[in-house]
């Protein structure tokens, strides 16, 4: 049931919601109206010469081959950042929460990464694998791998696939954690003595009490993949080889930073947003019902 | 040495600062991408400028790479505070050149300014770069460079390899060679795959990469890149890849270090390496001239050059113009020039300087500083090889390289890659061609 509270005054509610509306207003809604309008204009990089050109740069975008190869990367690349981030961020996150000795040490450890900035953390994973200095490309190439992200399409994602992992497991490792000590203690003993294994205790009790925290993190872990990951694919791979590690928010980068193409990228962003709104839409609409608050 | 002066020269203007408080100074802010080393040199240039005078002052600053440079100089301009002074790498050149109101042609300036300026005073295949068709000076060459094949010789005479190679062949026979002596990861690799193998590549040939001069003449050129000469090479780079004869060294400078690591001994890249590869070789390395096809007639032509220019900002006050003038001034002059040349291993801006460098005796001790020159003076330049100018660069050589890469890790055939490169370039170059008019 949801509760409604009764205001006497009729203004109140929507001063108390102020804060907020402007705030959302401010940093959403006039940055995209404003990304809704460029998208509309071909302009040069200097702003000189602006133009209504109606819809000609969506028509452009849809009409090259590689924007469907983006989007087509955009999916490999966060069901795999996705998937592998918040799997492995729950195997730590379960082990931690048992009674270790070294337990807060462990814990502030797997948390620090979170504090590295995107483009750093790209940059001290291309150093590592970094094909002929790498200190972990080194022992690779010796075991008699070919190791070569510049050219292997494979190897190229599976190096921005690693480092945005690492860089995203410690915020979901943080989640799952407090999620894993809300659960009372007393459901988990009662089915101990029920004499169920810890693994059936898991996917019973404790993974079903877990589901709106893993809910959130998949909405977050979708935003940060499609929006966040960008810094990272510019320092590990700049997107190549051959465009193998362009994603939909690393072209947008690309076309309207690097390429002055503002009216392209501004349409791309659209794209893009309409994306993940709906994503997020989904991820309500269905997902939500399987989450037990 | 002029550098070595710093102190005293920052004393002079301290006090030239305390001793006429009532004169107003007017301040010229100059934008550049310089690190290191360089960033040090930019920065005694100013106070070296600043101490020379009492009126203008120089005020360098750091603005990160160089296409974060240029765009937090046209996000000031949309915004009204561009500066005096941005420095540009010369991919931007198209860009800058068709923003009209935004910048202030340097030709302009310094006749506005009636600052003494002779454009022929410059080595004209630096200028033709920055020059419109009918010469006109837009921007100011400050760091130029070349590519130039940079030769580890101790690691040649090993493999057996006497004389350093000359032409593409011979140096695919070398890197063989190079891989049969323990090589085995890289014959010879380059940095900068499109500025290497598609613009100096053609320019060193003398065939387009576009119509129109390579675009000097005009927006709406076409590209050229996908000849039989440029698919023939792009082929033997493909099958020399299979077994790392050639090994494939990424878009930007990055694997530069695979040269002064010792790793790669044959290694194509910008001549204003030098700075680097004497900091970091241990061993006893040299630059030799770009290898060519010799049943290529007329090969070799000559080379382009790399490197940024500096674009003055429209919409500034007379008398701010005349300070950025004076510093124009300031830095063609020849012992200045020589010194900067010979410090740094940027490109002399003028021909005096350059001959003050020859007459000094300079390259017989510094051959290896002498050898983009010869290149970019091998020949008098033709259409094909003064330069290039194509709106858009920075896209387009990241798509370029995409598809040497495609090739490359044998996803498409030569042919096929680089009409896809041609094609995809083309629809890059319309595009601007319609913001850019």
């Amino acid at each position: 049931m949801e509760k409604s509270t009764v205001f006497n005054n009729r203004l109140l509610p929507y001063l108390l919601l102020l804060p907020q509306l402007v705030i959302t207003v401010v940093f959403f809604y006039w940055p995209a109206s404003q990304a809704i309008w460029q998208s509309f204009l071909r302009e040069d990089a200097f702003g000189l010469v602006s133009e209504f050109v109606g819809l000609e740069n969506y028509q452009a975008l849809f009409a090259q081959p590689e924007y469907y190869r983006s989007m087509l990367t955009t999916v490999i690349f966060s069901t795999l950042v996705a998937a592998l981030s918040l799997s492995i961020a729950l195997l730590f996150a379960t082990q931690a929460d048992k009674n270790l000795k070294a337990a807060p040490a462990y814990k502030t450890l797997m948390i620090w990464p979170y504090a590295v900035a995107p483009a750093v953390a790209g940059v001290l994973w291309f150093f590592m694998f970094q094909p002929s200095l790498g200190m972990l490309a080194r022992p690779l190439r010796g075991m008699g791998l070919d190791w070569n992200p510049l050219l292997n399409e494979n190897h190229a994602m599976m190096l921005v696939v690693m480092a945005s992992v690492w860089k995203q497991i410690s915020y979901n490792f943080l989640f799952f954690l407090a999620g894993l000590q809300s659960i009372p203690k007393s459901v988990i003993e009662a089915s101990a003595i029920d004499g169920a294994r810890p693994v059936r205790r898991f996917w019973t009790i404790i993974f079903p009490l877990l589901s709106p925290t893993t809910f959130f993190l998949l909405v977050v872990n979708v935003v940060y993949v499609f929006f966040d990951t960008f810094g990272i694919i510019d320092a590990v791979t700049g997107g190549g080889p051959a465009g193998a590690t362009t994603t939909m928010v690393y072209k947008v980068y690309a076309d309207g930073r690097l390429g002055g193409d503002l009216g392209g990228s501004a349409a791309q962003s659209v794209v893009l947003m309409v994306i993940v709104i709906a994503l997020t839409a989904i991820q309500f609409r269905y997902v939500e019902r399987k989450v037990q608050y | 040495m002029v550098f070595r002066q710093f102190g005293p020269a920052a004393a002079v203007t301290a006090a030239l600062a305390f001793a006429t408080p009532a004169h107003a100074v007017t301040e010229i802010q100059w934008w550049h991408a310089m690190t290191g080393g360089n960033n040090d040199i930019v920065n005694k240039l100013a106070e070296e400028f600043n101490a020379s005078q009492s009126d203008y002052k120089v005020v360098p600053s750091y603005k990160g790479s160089y296409p974060d440079t240029m765009n937090a100089g046209i996000a000031a301009f949309r915004a009204g505070n561009a500066p005096h002074i941005m420095q540009v790498f010369e991919v931007g050149t198209a860009t800058m050149m068709s923003a009209t109101g935004a910048i202030k042609p340097v030709y302009q300036l310094m006749k506005d300014a009636g600052e003494p300026f002779d454009p022929k005073a410059y080595l004209p295949t630096i200028t033709g770069y920055y020059s419109t068709s009918k010469g006109d000076m837009l921007s100011f060459p400050f760091n130029s460079s070349s590519t130039v094949m940079w030769i580890n010789k101790d690691e040649l005479k090993k493999a057996g390899v006497t004389e350093i190679p000359k032409t593409w062949p011979e140096v695919f026979e070398a890197a063989k060679k190079l891989k049969a002596a323990g090589h085995a990861t890289c014959g010879f690799s380059n940095a900068w795959a499109s500025w290497v193998h598609i613009e100096q590549f053609s320019a060193w040939h003398n065939v387009p990469i576009g119509t129109k001069a390579n675009g000097l003449d005009g927006f709406d050129t076409e590209l050229k890149f996908n000849s039989p000469l440029h698919v023939k090479h792009l082929q033997n780079l493909v099958d020399l890849q299979k077994d790392k004869t050639y090994d494939y060294g990424g878009r930007t400078s990055t694997n530069e270090a695979r040269f002064g690591s010792g790793e790669c001994a044959i290694f194509l890249t910008s001549s204003g390496y030098y700075a680097t590869a004497k900091g970091t070789a241990k061993f006893d390395f040299t630059s030799a001239p770009m290898p060519y096809y010799p049943d290529v007639a007329g090969a070799p032509q000559n080379s382009i050059i790399g490197g940024a220019s500096l674009w003055v900002m429209g919409g500034k006050k007379p008398e701010e113009y005349k300070g950025v003038a004076k510093f124009f001034t300031f830095l063609s002059d020849t012992n200045r020039q020589a010194k900067l040349h010979q410090e740094s291993g940027y490109l002399p801006i003028t021909k005096a300087a350059y001959e003050k460098s020859i007459k000094d005796g300079f390259y017989e001790k510094n051959p290896t500083l002498q050898t983009p020159l010869k290149e970019l003076t091998n020949k008098e330049p033709t259409e094909n090889s003064r330069g290039l100018r194509f709106g858009n660069m920075v896209q387009m050589r990241d798509l370029w390289s995409e598809e040497i890469e495609a090739a490359l890790a044998g996803k498409k055939s030569a042919k096929e890659a680089l009409d896809a490169a041609v094609s995809r370039g083309n629809a890059v170059l319309r595009t601007f061609e319609k913001t850019a008019k």
